[in-house]
């Protein structure tokens, strides 16, 4: 798309007291029995498992490929994540692990976390990590640029980028913990979507606050409305944060109600998270045995 | 407002407290029972009570009707608490205990006045209040003693140097004695708190109203948020939940209800828990209280170290 079609003035301002009060709403319902177990499952084969450590190791992320691929052995019917997020150099080691699964392999890219680089050494670390065998690359926008207001800027950064991405999925991080105001959430949501990305996503998870519900929900209204707008389906996924599985099912809630059963799959939603996938675990479990379980018993990832 | 129309309102007033007038026609301001978790009072998240009533069928309280998940939000609690508890040392386990047994001290006429409520009469309320005190302070002595004296190095036959130390076994859970409304709770948290565990007490039903105050002489004796949790309820309804949740190490069962005792055995096999079953019929006894209790809430972990001819 040619930034030309698109003002990111044409973004709606946001009733922030009206996000929270209908957050606050989605927040209470209750679950069902057969529900709750239904939306376990569903959580965790869109979970994004996700290491990002400096100290991160080949070992390590072949552990976090097995645990992808069985998170719990003990039953049969419980589903693989959806994919394995990691640093690009680790990209191989995990594409190599995953050899023979439906397990996707994403590499955040783009100088991450912080974005502060140059855009030529950005491309080609793109272009490398897609080259290594990723499936997914999880880029971050240039927060200095958007809050200065160069908006042209941070749009020909993300085009570029998915051009070099190729035929691999983009999902464009857009650090909401450091945009401020929903409405410049709603703007960056904006903006990553008619520049061509395939996800929206909240956070870098390095950055406090990361995803919070009112912010999800104002992203999925973005998706929404441009949904209605163009016709094309852009996927979500919040990140950081979420540890819970009661929390999760409050996302999962969340996007039911705002953009319907076609956004409930994991083509479409994901979380990016480290310790939901072992939460969500022990309440399936614990649905399955009827007793409180503990994490004495469920591998370490 | 004239004089017809002020002693009428008097009269509301005092008719808002069972019917009694208070002295000044002052309403009472009574004391919402509430439970204690991780350092906070909630009420219970089921909304669930019963009604205490004394003797003669007046009502002492609305007590919580504590449910499973409130007992699982005091294992999570717990098991958040435990590290931090067994990583202060010994000594200032050892003052923290103490300052529980001075709080109390302090609360003295209160819990005589719970007690009594409950059917003590004052004699026996004023000694179980001193024995409670004592009990604390005589735990609170233990906790840099139990080591020394429980430890062991022993002689193996291989150049090692071998020795078995005492480690708390993590989170318990506890069904304190239905006679008693206060040494009992002293008598089942002090040597399991004193040796370095954190604990989820189920009160006596019919004599909760101490554990309540319990918690709030807890809450002010620098003990952190979660080491002690405390519930009230039916025991019927909530044995099960104490005895088989997955993330608790050890239950310690009081009374002599030989259904009660197999189901608490049978549901800790599960995860191999720890389960302790005193039979106690006076807690208010000496046997009560002994260091050996503090190891019955003990892992011993023995250390093979090589050292040279």
């Amino acid at each position: 798309m040619k930034r030309t079609d698109y003002l990111v003035t044409d973004s709606p301002a946001i009733d922030q007291v009206g996000v929270e009060e209908r957050i606050s709403r989605f927040s209470k319902r209750s679950i069902k029995k057969e529900s709750k177990m239904a939306a376990l499952k569903m959580a965790l084969s869109m979970v994004d498992l996700t290491t990002l450590e400096a100290k991160d190791t080949p070992g390590k992320v072949k552990q976090l490929c097995t645990k992808a691929m069985h998170p719990h052995s003990a039953y049969s019917d419980i589903p693989p994540v959806a994919a394995v997020c990691v640093y690009p150099n680790l990209v191989r080691v995990a594409k190599e692990a995953l050899k023979g699964s439906k397990v996707k392999v994403a590499a955040v890219a783009t100088a991450f976390p912080s974005g502060m680089s140059t855009r030529k050494v950005k491309l080609e670390e793109t272009k490398w990590a897609v080259n290594e065998g990723a499936d997914e690359i999880d880029m971050v926008i240039s927060r200095g640029h958007f809050l200065a207001s160069e908006y042209n800027f941070v749009f020909d950064e993300i085009c570029a980028v998915k051009e070099a991405c190729g035929q691999a999925h983009l999902k464009v991080i857009l650090e909401t913990g450091e945009l401020s105001t929903l409405d410049n959430v709603r703007r960056a949501s904006d903006l990553a979507m008619h520049a061509g990305a395939d996800f929206i996503k909240t956070s870098t998870g390095k950055i406090q606050p990361a995803a919070t519900l009112p912010v999800t929900l104002v992203m999925l209204e973005a998706i929404r409305d441009f949904y209605y707008e163009t016709g094309k389906r852009i996927g979500m996924k919040p990140a950081g944060g979420i540890a819970t599985s009661k929390l999760a099912l409050n996302y999962l809630v969340v996007l039911r109600e705002t953009l319907g059963n076609d956004w409930l799959n994991a083509d479409m939603f994901r979380f990016g998270a480290s310790a939901l996938a072992n939460d969500l675990l022990m309440q399936i479990v614990k649905e399955k045995e009827g007793v409180y379980q503990s994490i004495d018993y469920f591998s370490k990832d | 407002m004239d004089q017809a129309e002020k002693s009428k309102t008097e009269t509301i007033n005092g008719a808002h407290v069972n019917g009694q007038s208070g002295k000044s026609g002052r309403l009472d301001v009574l004391k919402t029972y509430k439970i204690y978790i991780d350092g906070k009072f909630p009420r219970t998240e089921s909304g669930r009570y019963y009604i205490l009533n004394d003797k003669s069928g007046n009502t002492l309280a609305n007590i919580c009707q504590s449910s499973r998940k409130d007992f699982r939000e005091a294992v999570v609690a717990a098991r958040k608490a435990q590290p931090g508890w067994t990583g202060k040392s010994a000594y200032n386990r050892s003052q923290i205990l103490y300052r529980i047994a001075e709080m109390l001290e302090g609360r003295r006429a209160q819990f005589v006045d719970e007690l009594t409520k409950q059917g003590s009469t004052t004699a026996q309320a004023e000694n179980e209040v001193s024995l409670s005190v004592d009990r604390l302070v005589y735990y609170a002595g233990w906790c840099d003693k139990y080591q020394q004296v429980f430890s062991a190095v022993n002689p193996v036959e291989s150049s090692h140097f071998n020795f078995s130390v005492a480690e708390p076994t993590g989170v318990v859970s506890a069904l304190s004695p239905e006679n008693y409304g206060l040494i009992g709770l002293v008598s089942v948290i002090a040597p399991a708190v004193a040796g370095g565990n954190t604990i989820i007490v189920l009160a006596s039903s019919e004599k909760p109203l101490c554990a309540v105050t319990f918690g709030e002489v807890i809450n002010s004796s620098d003990v952190p948020g979660g080491v002690v949790n405390l519930l009230t309820g039916y025991r019927s309804e909530l044995i099960s939940h104490f005895a088989n949740h997955m993330d608790v190490n050890a239950i310690v069962y009081c009374d002599d209800v030989q259904e009660e005792i197999s189901k608490v055995k049978e549901l800790s096999a599960m995860n191999v828990k720890r389960a302790v079953v005193y039979k106690d019929d006076n807690w208010m006894k000496e046997s009560s209280h002994n260091g050996y209790r503090i190891m019955d809430l003990q892992e011993i972990k023995t250390t093979w170290h090589p050292i040279g001819q």
